[in-house]
């Protein structure tokens, strides 16, 4: 099932095509592509940009279980999960997740299942900057 | 033993890894322990996991020499 998952964990510019190549597969006839970018407000608040932090090697071994788990369930064929690291400017993209399946459902589902899981399980931080201060997302209360 | 930091746990500890001996710590338990007691901002978070070689840990986990730790402040990836 490994050669069906490809994980990224990377400090330079993402790539859609990359991400979405990856999980093209003559037997599918669905590919649900997920992008996430930098917004320039939350709860309110102007934001400049962001930061991530990751633990690298646990991070890839979390999202190769999470991308198992998403073949599982869903049957679907290829999945590419590729996570920004650094700085990201507003547009910019954080996160890309492909899927592949052969009909569209699974690949919609198993989309949506590996963000969600990504976003309570990977040990990967957020550091949102406002034009006064900076927080990391989630810490406190 | 030496532990890992990252996000606001490293802010907090204020480096990226910290070296503890002698503090008799055994479990998981005993270590989050001591990280509160040593660091008392650890109880304004909203919660904080420890990963033993790079795996979520129950608090009754053993901890051995030679196992990576990490502290795990609340993830926000995505």
């Amino acid at each position: 099932m490994d050669n069906h998952i490809d994980i990224q964990i990377s400090p330079n510019e993402l790539s859609v095509d990359g991400c979405y190549n990856y999980t093209l597969d003559n037997t599918c006839g669905g590919n649900n592509l997920f992008v996430g970018t930098v917004r320039n407000n939350n709860k309110g608040e102007d934001i400049t940009h962001l930061e991530f932090e990751s633990y690298v090697p646990m991070a890839i071994k979390v999202l190769k279980t999470i991308g198992q788990e998403s073949i599982q369930k869903f049957n679907v064929q290829k999945v590419s999960i590729h996570h920004r690291i650094g700085r990201v400017d507003l547009k910019g993209i954080a996160v890309i997740i492909s899927v592949s399946s052969k009909h569209r459902k699974e690949a919609f589902q198993a989309c949506e299942y590996i963000i969600d899981e990504l976003k309570s399980r990977a040990p990967i931080w957020k550091k949102e900057f406002l034009k006064k201060g900076s927080y990391w997302v989630n810490a406190r209360p | 033993m030496k532990v890992l930091c990252f996000g606001i746990a490293k802010e907090i500890i204020g480096s990226s890894e910290i070296q503890i001996g002698g503090e008799h710590i055994n479990t998981v338990s005993e270590l989050k322990s001591w990280i509160h007691h040593t660091y008392p901002e650890f109880n304004s978070l909203n919660s904080c996991m420890i990963a033993v070689n790079q795996e979520y840990a129950e608090d009754s986990q053993s901890l051995s020499n030679g196992d990576e730790i990490a502290i795990i402040p609340p993830v926000a990836g995505g």
